[in-house]
């Protein structure tokens, strides 16, 4: 079942992200202080290790919520074109250096910047719909 | 598909805000179906119909077919 929630749609879509976000960076700043200090070991560093990536899940849920809020149709159509467009290149880019990786033509990318090239893709989405619809979606 | 919104507003004197208020919309939306880049769902076209007493095919017009006069 969905959570009520009377925030607006965007304001709460912008406090959900600021959350994550604030959440990402002092989980990561936490993480690598403690670890490279080898101030902790076992479980405690999978926890520390766990918690930048759920932080970016976080801003995955924010952005789905924020589909899933928004009642105005048009701009509910333009914000999950934006994420198509968004997972389409970062699924491109990612599978792509996967092969040059694979034929040693590249070197090794860790896997979370598939999530930085998603975000990257939103930005990429929002040109587009800006583009093609004369909107960027926000709600005015 | 064409519509007639843009006359039947001025004819009434809104702006697109007034026309997003009634309709419960952003002003986005209403300048994307006006200007014919979007198409509103069903019952979106029935709450526009609504909106100015008229019924839905009176203010959209599949493409080719001539305004009503």
């Amino acid at each position: 079942m969905i959570e009520t929630d009377d925030r607006p749609p965007q304001k709460a879509y912008l406090q959900r992200m600021g959350i994550s976000m604030g959440s990402y960076l002092i989980s990561l700043g936490v993480g690598v202080y403690l670890v490279s200090r080898d101030l902790v070991d076992g479980p405690v560093v999978w926890l520390l290790a766990l918690l930048p990536g759920l932080s970016i899940v976080g801003a995955f849920y924010a952005i789905g919520r924020l589909i899933l809020d928004t009642k105005d149709e048009f701009i509910r159509m333009l914000i999950v074109r934006q994420s198509l467009i968004a997972t389409g290149f970062a699924l491109s880019v990612s599978t792509v250096w996967g092969f040059l990786e694979n034929f040693e033509l590249v070197g090794h990318v860790d896997a979370y910047w598939v999530a930085i090239l998603w975000f990257v893709g939103f930005v990429i989405g929002a040109i587009s719909n800006k583009r093609t619809y004369d909107a960027w979606g926000q709600l005015k | 598909m064409n519509n007639r919104l843009k006359v039947l507003r001025a004819e009434r004197n809104w702006s697109q805000q007034d026309l997003a208020q009634r309709l419960a919309v952003s002003r986005q939306s209403v300048n994307a179906i006006e200007t014919g880049k979007y198409d509103p769902s069903l019952p979106l076209a029935f709450r526009i119909a609504e909106t100015f007493g008229m019924s839905i095919e009176a203010i959209f017009l599949r493409g080719g077919d001539p305004p009503p006069s």
